[in-house]
């Protein structure tokens, strides 16, 4: 196993930020820890690093209880939200670090230092900037050199936090696909912090979904985004409309409308209900294709790239339902703004919890 | 369209977003009397005043026994001192700025009281400190320890009045700068030493030299607290500034303006230095 923790607990003053979270990561797995700000992913990882320590509880990385050592003797490569590059040092000084502190016995000699600074700047495609300064740098680049700083000193395990929040959007969306491109060829223990769901699900093995210092629910981005085990996962993990009602007789209110009840929730006594429909999960047609189609029409048209986004107003319900649909679609049903439409919701999700959003 | 401004509209524009042109004159002229009634014509006077007899006159006063005692006495002190604070100041900062303690609100504003409070008190408070009256002070005269009227009491003194300096120009920078840096050094296997050596102290190097420049010109020009401490005693506890002072009240003004100018170099030089660092220290900020 690369992480195991065991029962771990923090506190800050009053504020409990990590309420007894177990968890466990394979060797050479990609976990990302997702959630809204000051869920406690942060701490998270900063307790496995040892910048902070547990009230309670126990860190094993690769099989050894690390809980009780410090920071250097963990063997653990963080990455800082902000990067925290040695403003003072060059690139290759930065990336040397690691292994030119190292104790004189177990220090690499010079030769041996660089070729392993030059390979790493190699691999994060850094090589030609050895004796630049971070301030020359852009901010994509920086944290290529961070990255390659934490692995020069062959990690046990990998710590990101929140590694592509400081980016723009499109530098961030290559270096997300550069990571998961690096970390198949290298298979280091990873785990990484973010609050942004498509960068978890496209990035991560395995998604950790934490609200308010605990776990919601663990599972592949497949498993997470198709059965989310509550409401709050649910909405975390994309746009959504929601429909309070009550479930009833194996029926669903939604609106004026009536739906079938999922079968777990078939023989459920009547209770309130919240129903969930992602906004992709919306057809729009021209012809009424079943009696549960709702009849709308078009209040606003957004263009989103490739999907179109469409602000519906549907008979029988109190606010506005929000679809998406391809462009092509929008184009070959000629719609525009004011026109009648059908409304087909695909796939609803419903839940009785009383779980707040 | 856009047009290229022609020279009147260019003038214009510019004429719109500043003050007009008397206020201008105005205020550049009262800053111009300012530096000439305060700086250059005082400055002036004392080069006048010090040659008033000639070089040979001016020579001999600096070069006489007691006014290059007076030098070395003011340079031992600053030499003590500027170190001594450098190391108290990154202390200090190092312990508000990277940690949380109870009372560091208190403690950060107590480090403002040596500008607060008058000089003149400072030196009284260190003499009632180990004065005889107290037990402490007896206890060192009992031991042959003679810090009033002697260079410890001097450096004692000099080091309250100047200890705001280093530290003062060291916390927001390290507030700015925040302790990322040495996080990252921590995971990566440094030790606490190397993180001092490697990291914090080439972060705030600029920072301490500006401060240590300014706590050196404080210390070579203090007066109040020293001249409390010292018992004007002449070739021993005598500083530069003393001197002058003693000079001047022997009516002997050519001697005491002589001697004068020298603290006017070195506050030259210091400025100098200052503007210099300035330099480097805004160059070295904006790269980063």
């Amino acid at each position: 196993m690369g992480i195991e923790l065991q029962d771990i607990t923090k506190k800050f003053g009053s504020y409990t930020a990590i309420d007894d979270i177990s968890l466990n990561v394979a060797s050479g797995e990609l976990v990302a820890l997702l959630g809204p700000s000051g869920c406690g992913k942060t701490t998270l990882l900063r307790i496995i690093a040892g910048l902070e320590l547990p009230d309670a509880g126990k860190i094993i990385l690769e099989n050894k209880d690390t809980t009780n050592l410090p920071p250097r003797k963990k063997n653990v490569g963080f990455v800082f939200q902000h990067y925290a590059l040695f403003r003072r040092m060059t690139v290759f000084e930065n990336v040397a670090f690691g292994l030119t502190v190292l104790p004189h016995k177990e220090r690499p000699s010079r030769t041996e230092i660089r070729d392993r600074v030059e390979h790493l700047l190699k691999m994060v495609q850094m090589e030609w900037a050895l004796k630049r300064y971070p301030s020359q740098l852009s901010g994509g680049q920086r944290q290529r050199v961070a990255l390659a700083r934490a692995l020069a000193v062959n990690p046990k395990v990998l710590l990101l936090d929140e590694p592509f929040s400081a980016l723009d959007a499109k530098v961030r969306q290559e270096l997300r696909r550069w990571l998961r491109k690096l970390h198949d060829e290298i298979h280091v223990t990873s785990i990484f912090v973010t609050h942004d769901q498509e960068e978890a699900l496209e990035l991560a093995d395995r998604i950790v979904v934490i609200n308010k210092g605990k776990i919601e629910q663990q599972g592949t981005p497949q498993e997470v985004y198709d059965h989310p085990a509550n409401a709050f996962v649910y909405n975390f993990l994309g746009n959504v409309n929601v429909f309070h009602g009550r479930i009833h007789n194996g029926k669903v209110t939604l609106g004026s409308h009536r739906v079938d009840a999922p079968d777990e929730l078939k023989h459920s006594e009547e209770k309130p209900s919240r129903t969930f429909v992602r906004p992709h999960e919306i057809g729009i047609s021209r012809i009424r294709s079943s009696d549960t189609d709702l009849t709308g029409t078009i209040k606003e048209v957004r263009l989103m790239g490739g999907q179109i986004g469409l602000n519906l107003e549907c008979e029988g319900f109190e606010h506005p339902i929000e679809a998406e649909i391809p462009r092509d679609l929008y184009i070959n049903l000629q719609l525009s703004r004011g026109e009648k439409v059908f409304v087909s919701l695909n796939r609803v999700k419903v839940f009785t919890g009383d779980y707040a959003i | 369209m856009l047009k290229q401004p022609t020279p009147e509209t260019a003038s214009l524009v510019h004429k719109r977003v500043s003050d007009p042109l008397p206020v201008q004159i105005f205020l550049i002229g009262l800053m111009l009397l300012f530096f000439i009634g305060f700086i250059f014509l005082p400055l002036g006077l004392v080069f006048a005043q010090a040659f008033q007899k000639g070089w040979s006159v001016y020579l001999e006063s600096i070069t006489e026994s007691y006014a290059v005692e007076a030098l070395k006495l003011t340079l031992t002190t600053v030499a003590i001192v500027v170190p001594l604070n450098a190391f108290f100041g990154v202390t200090a900062a190092w312990a508000i700025t990277k940690f949380n303690f109870v009372g560091k609100a208190a403690l950060k504003t107590l480090l403002d009281l040596p500008f607060a409070v008058s000089p003149v008190i400072a030196g009284l408070i260190f003499v009632l400190l180990v004065g005889s009256r107290i037990p402490f002070g007896s206890w060192l005269g009992e031991h042959g320890i003679k810090i009033i009227f002697s260079t410890p009491g001097i450096v004692i003194a000099t080091l309250f009045v100047t200890f705001p300096f280093v530290v003062r120009e060291l916390i927001p920078l390290m507030e700015a700068q925040g302790r990322d840096e040495e996080e990252a050094a921590l995971t990566l296997g440094a030790r606490g030493w190397q993180i001092f050596a490697k990291i914090t102290l080439p972060n705030i190097s600029w920072g301490l030299l500006y401060g240590m420049i300014l706590c050196g010109a404080r210390s070579i020009g203090e007066f109040g607290a020293v001249s409390v401490v010292s018992g004007h005693i002449r070739g021993q506890t005598n500083t530069v500034p003393l001197h002058v002072e003693i000079l001047y009240s022997e009516y002997n003004f050519a001697a005491s303006f002589a001697v004068a100018s020298i603290l006017v170099f070195l506050a030259l030089l210091t400025v100098g230095l200052k503007v210099t660092m300035e330099k480097k220290f805004q160059k070295n900020s904006s790269h980063h």
